[in-house]
């Protein structure tokens, strides 16, 4: 990430700091060409940062030539690294400012030619465009404003990620940066800041959706010294990253949030919670606290103001359970990361038993936007009771996976086929899982409810933080609802009967009809266990851990049924009730044979290849290996792979476009 | 796969570390969890003598130390191999096969997942969930190196590279 020098120019009125938004603004207006590489966390692990250091040399060693086309490096011309563009799905991706070119599929080797043709001759490298659909012979779409993954989005907590140098203060200022933050300081009074956050109808993105602004006015009414305020990072969903994406592409905006809240409440001291596998986000995050220092934009008289605000990171400790609130506070504290129970709030007595006021990375993120753009521009987005809009990963069997955002109130259809592409390989789809370990997963005559906090609530999932896992043919529910079972094993905190025994019950459970030894009395048990678990659950966690279960066994109970009474999963997936066959069109590549681990595939040069059943482990290499598809998955007496029009048969790669 | 391990001494680039660590934090509880964090970030677990200095050091119950170290996941409180190797399990690589992996990375590399390492000491194996690439799912890391849309047919391969490298 190019770490852009530091001014160390300390702001001491907010005059001054107006005068160099300015500036910034100005020099940004001079900029002709602007190059963004794309180092989201997607990117990055195709490897981006090597494509951003080529550039760069690349870029270098064309300096004159450039300046001579007007586009004098670092200041006509800039390239630079930035947050999660969203479409990650087509990632490494790069794009240029103003023209709004998209390369995808990016490599090293493509560097050279960017520069060379696109930079210096204005030509587009064909091969790099963007495919719909990520498959050749998708319409060619040059323009990342032309693509549906993009045009029907509407970004404003994403708003500048995938925009920005995450680590320049230059660049955060010149896109309208501690806007939102000198106007409530400037002119609002600490009571119309939160009036205006309230007005504005924000409610937290953390999962719950309290109503943002009374949480706040509750703060304001306890009336002691100090008030704690705290920034949750911890982002336990498994499959959601769209804090992390925010933390790491857009870190200035989390701490401007900060200090309109501190400013509002009058908070002088916080954290960021942030949890232990984003290093990343840490870094930028750090790096922005301490410039904000060092300007005179965190610590004692800010701008000259009577207004002191500082704060810390810590760490999370990679425990799911510690996202809540009360938890996270434990964890602050140094202790092990219990909850406890709702009565006591955190407003009065939160971290060390003071008043705190703990909000998600996502809700700081959309206070500066409100501040700036008045409470009335948020509130004229969404839905009914859900006001703005709201960021998601879409992710799971989708085509467009990536980070998106739209108004609340948009249905699951339009963000699952209209932006996300609809599902790879163009399979049937199943069913979408939000809400994380906490949600539900709902089915396809449910594709037309619009997300919003309180409607998919309803329909017994819930819309949580964001994640969204999209799921096809291929995947079995029970399954799925093992899965985030075993998931709340691994993390719950043990404190209370019904949340740690229920959930090692109803895993037993669930295992036995996975593995074939299912009985019909014991999806009554589940059910019981699930209402006992719901009911007397000391913290959310606990109480929300059904969701997965019932939501399943409410929509796709055939599922279970199927698996009870046929020993049949239908997906291919439950590996006790499926076994691999090799079929009569069996080239005789030996390949599949030369692969096995455990030698269990007989065959000679061109002949039949045969598995022997007692040997096979289902460890389902040959069905990947097998260039010709002819390799079975035999459950309840049928090939599930060529069913249905082949579930589980291969899906067509999402092709390199 | 090696069931009882042998656990090794501090080495004197550890104690430095340690030293390093205790200076850069206030001697109070609230310094626990960032101090176990840098420890497993520089001496790659919580060696118990490690555990013992902290206890000292920041003037909490060895069993207060014991009971965070073991709750939070991020710590290992066994010795590790030289590399790391994770299947993610978040929902997104669940969705898109997962489940697969971890058993045949376990029969391959001889190692269980969180526990131990692989008889060369090469290898420690452990399931994480959501490196936020679910773009590329079922992704494998191996220290840094990230393997996209990872089938088990593709880990022979993996491991025969990591190996060399
Ligand atoms: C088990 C559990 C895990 C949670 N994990 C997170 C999390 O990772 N991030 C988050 O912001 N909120 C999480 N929450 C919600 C928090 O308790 C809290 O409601 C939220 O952070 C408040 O901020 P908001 O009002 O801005 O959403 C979790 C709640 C529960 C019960
Ligand atoms: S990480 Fe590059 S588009 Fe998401
Ligand atoms: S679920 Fe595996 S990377 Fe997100």
């Amino acid at each position: 990430m190019s770490a852009a020098k530091r001014k160390a120019k300390t702001f001491k009125k907010p005059d001054e700091l107006i005068a160099y938004a300015d500036e910034q603004m100005a020099a940004l207006g001079r900029r002709k060409m602007e190059l963004r590489v794309c180092a989201g966390p997607g990117c990055v692990a195709r490897g981006a940062n090597k494509i951003y250091d080529a550039l760069v040399r690349e870029i270098d060693a064309n300096k004159a030539a450039l300046k001579k086309k007007g586009l004098e490096v670092d200041t006509a011309f800039k390239a630079k690294c930035t947050g999660c563009h969203g479409l990650c799905q087509a990632g490494p991706v790069v794009s240029f400012e103003p023209s709004g070119l998209f390369y995808t599929r990016v490599q090293e080797k493509n560097v050279k030619g960017i520069v060379d043709k696109t930079l210096l001759e204005d030509e587009t490298i064909e091969s790099l465009l963007y495919h719909q659909g990520h498959e050749k012979g998708g319409d060619i779409v040059e323009h990342y404003n032309d693509i549906p993954f993009y045009s029907l989005q509407t970004r404003v907590a994403l708003q500048n990620v995938g925009v920005l140098d995450p680590v320049s203060f230059e660049d955060f200022i010149a896109h309208g940066g501690m806007r939102g933050f000198i106007k409530a300081l400037t002119q609002m009074t600490p009571d119309e800041v939160v009036e205006e956050v309230a007005e504005s109808g924000l409610r937290g993105r953390g999962g719950a959706g309290f109503p943002t602004g009374r949480k706040w006015k509750g703060a304001l009414r306890v009336k002691e010294d100090r008030v704690w305020l705290i920034c949750n990072g911890d982002e336990g969903d498994p499959g959601a990253f769209m804090d992390r994406a925010i933390m790491e592409g857009d870190p200035y905006a989390v701490l401007e949030g900060m200090l309109i809240a501190a400013y509002a409440l009058g908070a002088t001291d916080g954290f960021i919670y942030v949890r232990h596998e984003y290093p990343l986000a840490v870094k930028h995050l750090q790096y922005a606290i301490e410039h904000l220092r060092e300007i005179g934009l965190l610590g004692k008289n800010i701008l000259g103001r009577k207004m002191d605000f500082d704060l810390k990171i810590s760490r999370g400790g990679g425990a799911f359970v510690c996202g809540e609130s009360s938890a996270l506070m434990r964890s602050l504290e140094g202790k092990v990361g219990e909850p406890r129970a709702k009565y006591v709030r955190s407003v009065e007595k939160g971290y060390r038993d003071e008043p705190t006021v703990l909000n998600n990375a996502e809700t700081f993120v959309c206070v500066p936007r409100i501040l700036d753009k008045g409470a009335h521009f948020f509130a004229s987005m969404g839905s009914e009771t859900s006001k703005g809009t709201k960021a998601f990963s879409l992710v799971g069997k989708v085509k467009n996976t990536g980070l998106i955002e739209v108004p609340m109130g948009r249905t699951l259809r339009e963000i699952i086929y209209d932006i996300g592409g609809g599902i790879m390989g163009d399979r049937p789809f199943k069913a979408v899982q939000t809400g994380g370990p906490s949600g539900g997963c709902l089915p396809a005559d449910k594709l037309d409810l619009p997300v919003d906090f309180d409607t998919l609530s309803r329909a017994g999932a819930m819309m949580g933080s964001g994640g969204m896992i999209v799921m096809d043919d291929q995947t079995c529910m029970v399954d799925v609802a093992k899965y985030f079972v075993k998931f709340l094993i691994g993390e719950s905190c043990g404190k209370c009967v019904p949340c740690r025994e229920g959930l090692r019950q109803v895993h037993t459970l669930l295992e036995k009809i996975t593995s074939g030894r299912g009985e019909l009395s014991d999806l009554e048990k589940i059910e019981k266990l699930c209402h006992t678990m719901e009911v007397a659950s000391l913290c959310a966690l606990g109480k929300s851990a059904p969701y997965p279960v019932t939501s399943t066994l409410q929509y796709f109970k055939e599922e279970y049924l199927e698996h009870i009474e046929e020993g049949k999963c239908r997906a291919g997936v439950c590996k006790d009730l499926i076994r691999y066959e090799i079929n009569k069109d069996c080239i005789g590549c030996l390949l599949c044979k030369k692969r096995c681990p455990v030698d269990a595939i007989e065959g000679e040069n061109k002949k039949l290849h045969v598995i022997d059943q007692d040997i096979c482990i289902q460890c389902g290499i040959c069905y990947d290996v097998c260039p010709v598809d002819t390799v079975d998955i035999i459950s309840g007496g049928v090939a599930v792979n060529r069913e249905d029009g082949g579930a589980k048969a291969k899906a067509k790669a999402p092709a390199k476009a | 796969m090696s069931e009882t391990v042998s656990i090794p001494k501090l080495t004197k680039d550890d104690t430095k570390k340690l030293d390093g660590i205790f200076k850069r934090y206030p001697k109070n509880e609230a310094s626990l969890i960032m101090v176990l964090q840098d420890i497993q970030d520089e001496i790659h677990w919580l060696h118990p003598d490690a555990l013992d200095r902290t206890s000292e050091e920041l003037d909490v119950p060895r069993g207060r130390v014991e009971s965070v170290a073991t709750f939070y996941r991020a710590f290992a409180l066994e010795p590790r191999g030289k590399k790391l190797v994770k299947v993610c399990m978040g929902t997104a690589c669940h969705v898109r096969g997962a489940g697969m992996l971890v058993d045949e990375i376990e029969r391959q590399l001889g190692v269980t997942a969180g526990h131990g390492m692989s008889e060369d000491g090469l290898f420690s194996l452990e399931t994480v969930n959501c490196v936020g690439a679910c773009a590329m799912a079922p992704v494998v890391v191996v220290d840094d190196n990230y393997y996209a849309e990872v089938g088990t047919g593709k880990l022979e391969k993996i491991f025969k590279q990591e190996r060399k490298s």
